[in-house]
């Protein structure tokens, strides 16, 4: 017998996530402990450089890791209160599209070249709802419409390199909404994309999150991205979240030194005419992550614990959270 | 697409008109007289020879001769053989069997060597991966003969579970082994294709796109992935039946087979010129329209691929 689900469980939740890649060359720890939680109507943003596990979270949680290499060696991934994890692959597939659905970066390289953008939005609703290929592909073309592209009683008999880059996320969109999914999670969905249409796709996203109540979950190197959309805000490093904390509060007073020196790294109005600086060194090789904090060779605030004492991600006041052995002295409130 | 179509078949008629001057070429210069043998162990008397040289005007110069032919052949008479023989019934009694032969090889290439190559590159490295490498560069290695003497041999005369040759109807039944003899070198390499293709496509982005929206194992593979990784192993596929169609002189040698193979090369030994020349022209017209149609089908099954 199975023990039903708390009602109040959260929509989705990481928690203790631990990845390893094993390859020839050794062992990397990709993931050290990710923690994090989206509920239904809210945005999380996951932030971090390329190589902090941003991805490799994503695609664990849809059970699309590629594996080998990857191996979890620790931790739960719960859908309203439900471990995959340990769930049988033919129940991890029903949830793919069905529950949860995934964006990714490049829409070219993601769409299959050879099939038209109706027949890739049609496929799902022929074959898990069982839809006849009329009626698909009329919400193929609703959906599509739906995301904003034109004239899209013709387009839905294109291939996806007849679009530009933009409309092909947008197809891509419509075609991870086709299964209406509760949680959506972007990869880097803007990275592609020239800067006007960023924003489009941006206000996109966050309107049909709206219309449909779902748990969006941003993965994006952007901080210009994330402010306008995101609810909250996780900050990922070698592996681990650092700092979590909602946007205002986590722009206005970063907690953590990293989000500090990624927040000081951007232009801002603010702060015209001073030089930007930039986070000096390197992120750590994850086949050696340094002993203690895993930031405090890149740190200016480095002392000697912080290369003995692996910090845990602690709360503080007001809901936030930061793994930064010092918290308490940033926190200026 | 139409447009192109078009213009490739338009190309065809030069090309047809010069392998059909060269080939003409080639069999008149072939050195010897082609009555010499005709008379049994006495040389032929001159009355006859001259005779016949007349008859079919042997004695013209070749452009002429040529252009005799190419009005016939226009009008769709393929001439005949010296002993009186319409080489139209002569092809029309062969091509079927090389056509029938060249199915059931393409077939068998097509199948074994697509599941081959969709098993193996899946999982490669493994005991399979390994068992169809070592066995496909083997069926590379062998030549056409020895498979097919072996073949014979063992299935034919020492096994008993086929006629060691085949009946002169040449049903499709009686040519599966025939049919795997001379597709065997082809069918290792699209085994390898395959393979290669398959290993290369199921790491990409689309084939995770497909497992992301939660497809079965069987549809990401069988539609996405297949799709794409058949795109090159079909191109091959169309080109090698163009060159199975054009016979297989050691193949219906072993198993005694009446196809334009053997055809070909008994009257380039007894130097029928009307006969040579009729069935290559054929040949080179089938290569030329199999090739077309490699083309188009590459356009259907890549659509990034334009050709207007």
């Amino acid at each position: 017998m199975t023990i039903p689900p708390p009602l109040d469980a959260p929509l989705l939740e990481v928690a203790g996530l631990h990845v390893e890649f094993r390859t020839r060359d050794g062992v990397a720890k990709v993931l050290n402990g990710v923690d994090y939680r989206v509920e239904a109507g809210e945005t999380l943003a996951v932030l971090g450089e390329s190589g902090s596990g941003k991805s490799v979270t994503a695609n664990t949680i849809m059970g699309i890791l590629e594996s080998p290499p990857g191996v979890v060696t620790a931790g739960s991934v719960r859908y309203r209160g439900e471990e995959l994890l340990t769930a049988t692959p033919e129940r991890r597939r029903d949830l793919r599209g069905e529950n949860m659905a995934m964006i990714f970066q490049d829409a070219l390289s993601a769409l299959n070249p050879v099939f038209t953008v109706g027949f890739q939005i049609a496929e799902q609703l022929r074959t898990r709802r069982g839809m006849s290929r009329r009626d698909a592909g009329r919400r193929a073309v609703e959906l599509l419409d739906q995301v904003g592209i034109p004239a899209a009683r013709q387009r839905v008999r294109d291939h996806p390199h007849q679009f530009s880059g933009g409309m092909r996320q947008r197809v891509m969109i419509a075609m991870s909404l086709a299964l209406d999914p509760d949680v959506l999670i972007a990869d880097e969905p803007t990275t592609a994309l020239d800067v006007t249409v960023q924003a489009q796709i941006m206000d996109l996203l966050a309107e049909l999150k709206a219309e449909r109540h779902m748990g969006l979950i941003l993965i994006t190197h952007d901080l210009g991205v994330v402010a306008e959309v995101a609810d909250r805000i996780a900050v990922m490093y070698a592996g681990r979240i650092v700092e979590h904390a909602d946007v205002h509060t986590l722009y206005s007073n970063p907690c953590h030194p990293y989000t500090h020196a990624l927040l000081e790294s951007i232009p801002r109005v603010d702060t015209k005419g001073t030089q930007l600086r930039a986070i000096t060194g390197l992120p750590p090789n994850l086949t050696r992550i340094p002993p203690g904090c895993p930031f405090h060779p890149r740190c200016p605030m480095a002392v000697d614990v912080c290369r003995e004492v692996v910090p845990a991600l602690a709360l503080l006041p007001g809901g936030r959270s930061s793994a930064c052995l010092f918290a308490d002295e940033l926190v200026t409130r | 697409m139409g447009r192109y179509v078009l213009r490739r078949l338009v190309q065809l008629v030069p090309v047809f008109l010069g392998t059909t001057f060269l080939i003409y070429l080639l069999v008149w210069a072939i050195p010897g007289d082609p009555f010499a043998g005709k008379c049994g162990d006495r040389p032929c008397p001159d009355a006859y020879i001259t005779r016949m040289r007349a008859e079919f005007h042997l004695d013209d110069n070749v452009v002429v001769q040529y252009a005799r032919y190419l009005g016939n052949l226009v009008q769709g008479d393929f001439g005949q053989t010296f002993n009186g023989t319409s080489v139209g019934a002569l092809i029309a009694a062969a091509y079927p069997v090389t056509v029938r032969l060249a199915l059931v090889a393409l077939l068998i290439e097509a199948v074994i060597g697509l599941a081959a190559g969709v098993l193996t590159g899946l999982r490669s490295g493994g005991y399979l991966d390994n068992l169809v490498l070592v066995s496909t560069l083997f069926l590379i290695a062998i030549p056409v003969f020895v498979t097919g003497y072996v073949l014979q041999t063992v299935l034919g005369l020492r096994l008993g579970l086929i006629s060691p040759t085949v009946s002169p109807a040449a049903g499709f039944g009686e040519l599966i082994v025939p049919g795997f003899v001379l597709g065997s070198l082809s069918m290792a390499y699209v085994a390898r294709l395959t393979r290669t293709s398959i290993a290369e496509n199921r790491r990409t982005d689309y084939v995770r796109t497909a497992v992301a929206k939660g497809l079965t194992p069987r549809r990401v593979v069988g539609v996405h992935l297949l799709r794409n990784s058949a795109i090159p192993v079909v191109t091959f596929l169309g080109v090698d039946l163009g060159s199975l169609m054009g016979g297989a002189i050691v193949t219906e040698g072993i198993f005694n087979i009446r196809g334009v193979g053997g055809l070909i090369f008994r009257s380039i030994q007894t130097k029928e010129g009307a006969t040579v020349t009729g069935v290559v022209v054929l040949l080179v017209v089938v290569y030329l329209l199999m090739n077309l149609l490699v083309d188009v089908l590459y356009a259907v099954l890549d659509p990034r691929i334009r050709y207007d």
